[in-house]
């Protein structure tokens, strides 16, 4: 069976027809050549197929495409401005937090996805106490680590990973101070 | 710049050339490549682990919507060679390990293929199976050789003596187990057959995630009987490998097969993590019986060092683990020997320091347990033991600065503050340090090629070799950059293709010192003849240059890996808290992609001490845990402070480069350093990898120099 749906992917409308057994990573995959976004186990157990779904990061081999109809995606593709790439995808070359490079897409849009969840105050498994106000400053090492347990690295470049994102943590907390004293 | 590590010994840091494309995720892997008209494949695979299959029924697939080949061995085309009966895909309907492919379904859609395969009955003749290691050495095989060419055996002296007269004495049994490479980019082939015109001109085009392009074609060109030249591999980025890709396995010929039938439209094959489990090669497990012999003062008097392992029924591949045994330390005594299993199993093949990885482990365990019985500190023991020359081959080193890597981990590391077993106490924590060597030798591989050709004002440097993560892509522009004493930016680099000038594979940790060689050559002979002033177009070629030195000494990477564990005293569950690996390892070509390598080869070698494990049902077979859901790798919450350095040796006896090599030296000693700091933080000597909470708990109680604080392990 299949099914005709709209999505919004890296800014741009996109009508594309489905198999309704279609993972969202199939369709952006396979029928909308968008191959950011990869298959690193098609479970939801390694999270190179991470994406911005409405501006939430989520697993899109777990999802069906035809569930989400009308959605906008965002994929590490779409998160570079132009040639200018965004901040963290520059703190990870920075830092040289890839190798091989497969996860890589999926751990950008995680970091993403992720700052925006601290900002937002969602506390994590190691966050201490649940009741405090929390911000993108109380991101230390183990808070990022934990949050971005979620992607699987086998090359190993986790140290780097969590130095490119306390790179931009530290950049964004300082913006927003000299913001706030003026 | 803002972060790079600018303590480089040699190397000026350059960030990753590729990176760009990386984060953007627009670097193109092989099911990623643009073909016309694709159509995907889905395997069937064997449910039994030994037989035949008596029948097998597609009609309900060839009936479905989409569904546009299905193979079997009744209907494949015939392969010229079956002699590696890993390539003998579908040739016959013997099946000789769960989870073989019996055939495949090639359809319109990824999703019609699989509904397809679920629609193929097949029925069985099962025949008994044995699919578990034997802990005993009846019925075992004694290999010819093992794994890259090293006897199986060796024997200097009289271990039997030494080993009845000692002073001190470790006999112990260290056990590791069946594990995975996973590397996250499963394997994937993208095969394209055009039939041509007549007998002997059909030819392939094959997109593949492989450490080595030509290997692929040289490999597959007798089985497929096409001359290599009509076959074309290509393979710009490659999502990490780890040995897994180094050789082609049955899927690529599986995907060969296939694209026979479709009339010449590309059959796209990407494996599933589960059937990575089956069909690309995997660590055998290990059971290592090790005697060290000492003196009262501690001076190794033997060695001696038994492997069981297993290896499939239909081909051999037998790990070296013992052979770092046999250079590791000064004994006058000394023996090893490798015993093989012959199983109803997957093959076994090259995973990430294929021997030195499961073989230090054990030996390395075995030191740190000789310096207790010793009442030696461990670096101090392993002090005592640096052989003046390699006690294998009797030659000189060509570098080896064991002692220095120690002394200097040991002043960074704070090693000085380490305690007795189960002394210290955070809390609820058990908190101890632990050290192990670690080796890797130094290969340089020759019969590679580099081209150097000046084009549009830019030099660029065709080579077939590889990038699976290691950082090819910027190291080997930035030899090349200096060779010609230009910017990097100066320098277009190709590789990846079958194209482009033969390469050796990436493997053994040889790329740098076998490719960067070679281009460094290739330089010299495009200045000799073209002068630093070239014409548009001007082109040269030279060969993997020799070295005649090297043969006149050993050739060996070394390092010392530093470790802080800390086990939950209540749950068993193991932290390690921090690491550090101190490596001499030649020259560094570019700090920070090496600094990756080597600090995620340790995380490697710490995900072997105390998560991988692939669980073998005895029944079936059947890999159980074959996902990332329970077979476990570390996550980003399970690495703390963990770091890598490295001593200002070059070493120019080993290759003309003076680079050794780092893709595998950072895994080899981490299980046992892991493991030593497990064991000075509980005081429960596990020998059995990984080291999982169980198996603390369970050994608590009745360990000598364990004793229980406060009612805990």
């Amino acid at each position: 069976m299949e099914a005709t749906i709209t999505l919004t992917v890296d800014g741009r409308a996109e009508t594309v027809t489905v198999d309704t057994r279609t993972s969202l990573l199939d369709a952006l995959r396979d029928r909308l050549g968008n191959t950011s976004p990869k298959k690193g186990c098609d479970h939801g157990q390694c999270g190179a197929c991470t994406v911005l779904l409405d501006g939430r990061r989520m697993l899109s081999c777990l999802a069906l495409a035809v569930a989400h109809d009308g959605a906008d995606v965002v994929t590490a593709r779409g998160l570079a401005d132009g040639d200018r790439l965004h901040a963290i995808q520059e703190a990870f070359i920075d830092h040289d937090a890839l190798q091989c490079g497969y996860c890589t897409p999926g751990q950008v849009c995680s970091a993403v996805g992720m700052l925006d969840e601290a900002a937002g105050g969602s506390p994590s498994h190691v966050t201490a106490d649940l009741t405090a106000e929390r911000g993108l400053g109380d991101l230390d090492d183990d808070e990022i680590r934990e949050r971005m347990s979620g992607n699987l690295c086998r090359c190993g470049a986790y140290v780097n990973i969590v130095a490119a994102i306390r790179e931009v943590v530290g950049t964004t907390v300082d913006a927003q101070a000299t913001t706030a004293a003026r | 710049m803002t972060d790079l590590p600018a303590s480089g010994i040699h190397g000026h840091p350059h960030r990753r050339i590729d990176g760009r494309a990386k984060v953007l995720g627009t670097a193109t892997y092989a099911f990623e490549q643009d073909v016309d008209a694709a159509t995907y494949l889905y395997p069937l695979q064997a449910t039994i682990a030994r037989g035949r299959v008596r029948r097998i029924d597609t009609s309900a697939a060839e009936a479905l919507d989409g569904v546009v080949a299905v193979l079997t061995h009744l209907n494949a085309p015939r392969l010229a060679d079956t002699d590696d009966k890993e390539y003998a895909v579908c040739q016959s309907d013997e099946v000789a390990f769960r989870g073989q492919f019996i055939g495949a379904v090639v359809a319109e859609t990824q999703e019609v293929a699989r509904h397809a395969a679920s629609l193929v009955s097949v029925e069985y003749d099962e025949q008994p199976h044995q699919v578990v290691l034997p802990d005993d050495d009846k019925g075992l095989d004694d290999p010819d050789e093992v794994n890259a060419g090293y006897p199986s055996d060796t024997a200097q002296g009289d271990v039997g003596a030494a080993l009845a007269d000692a002073e001190r004495l470790v006999d112990e049994t260290y056990s590791t187990p069946m594990e995975h490479n996973n590397p996250m980019e499963p394997h994937t082939s993208v095969a394209i057959w055009s039939a041509g015109s007549g007998d002997g001109d059909a030819s392939l085009l094959l997109y593949d995630s492989t450490q080595g392009v030509h290997s692929v074609r040289r490999t597959l060109a007798p089985v497929l009987g096409l001359k290599p030249e009509r076959i074309r591999v290509v393979s710009p980025y490659v999502g990490g490998g780890f040995g897994s890709k180094g050789l082609p396995h049955a899927h690529n010929v599986l995907v060969a097969l296939a694209a026979q039938l479709t009339g010449g439209r590309p059959v796209k094959f990407a494996l599933t993590r589960q059937q990575m489990f089956t069909l690309v090669g995997y660590r055998t497990p290990t059971i290592q019986r090790i005697r060290l012999a000492a003196d009262g003062d501690g001076r190794l008097t033997g060695i001696c060092h038994d492997v069981i392992e297993q290896t499939s029924r239909i081909k051999e591949f037998a790990e070296q683990t013992a052979t770092a045994t046999r250079m590791m330390y000064a004994a006058p005594n000394r023996r090893t020997s490798h015993r093989l299993a012959r199983l109803d199993v997957p093959i076994p093949s090259w995973m990430r320091a294929p021997g030195e990885a499961p073989g230090m482990a054990g030996l390395e365990m075995a030191m740190d347990e000789l310096a207790e019985r010793c009442s030696l500190d461990p670096i101090e023991l392993r002090v005592r033991n640096e052989p003046d020359i390699d006690p294998d081959s009797g030659k000189r080193w060509s570098g080896r600065h064991l002692v220095e890597c120690f002394r200097t981990g040991a002043e960074r590391f704070g090693w000085a503050d380490r305690g007795e077993p189960g002394a210290r106490r955070d809390g609820d924590w058990l908190v101890g340090l632990g050290v192990a060597s670690s080796t890797y030798p130094a290969f340089t591989m020759r019969g590679s090629t580099a081209e150097i050709a000046y084009v549009d004002g830019r030099y660029v440097v065709r080579i077939g070799a590889s990038d699976i993560g290691t950082g090819t892509w910027t190291t080997l522009s930035q030899i090349a950059a200096e060779a010609l004493g230009v910017e990097v930016e100066g320098v277009r680099l190709e590789l990846g293709d079958t194209d482009l000038p033969m390469a050796t594979v990436e493997g053994g940790s040889s790329g740098m010192a076998s490719w960067g060689s070679t281009v460094v050559a290739a330089v010299d002979a495009f200045r000799d003849r073209h002068g630093k002033d070239p014409e548009e177009g001007a082109t040269a070629r030279a060969e993997t240059p020799e070295h005649a030195d090297r043969k006149k000494y050993a050739t060996h990477s070394f390092g010392a890996i530093f470790a802080e564990a800390a086990v939950h005293a209540d749950t068993g569950e193991v932290r390690v808290r921090r690491m550090l690996g101190v490596f001499d390892v030649g020259r560094i070509v570019n700090p920070p992609t090496a600094r990756s390598q080597l600090v995620g080869g340790m995380i490697f070698g710490l995900s072997m001490a105390l998560f991988e494990h692939s669980v073998m049902d005895a029944r079936t077979g059947h890999v159980v845990n074959h996902d990332f859901a329970e077979y476990h790798i570390p996550v980003n919450a399970d690495i703390a402070d963990l770091d890598a350095i490295w001593l200002d040796h070059e070493d120019t006896n080993a290759n003309s480069l003076g680079a050794k090599g780092i893709g595998e030296i950072g895994t080899v000693g981490s299980p046992a350093a892991v493991a030593n700091a497990v064991y000075n933080a509980s005081g429960v000597r596990i020998r059995d990898l990984p080291i999982t909470p169980d198996k603390l708990i369970a050994q608590s109680g009745s360990t000598k120099t364990g004793s229980p604080q406060s009612g805990h392990m």
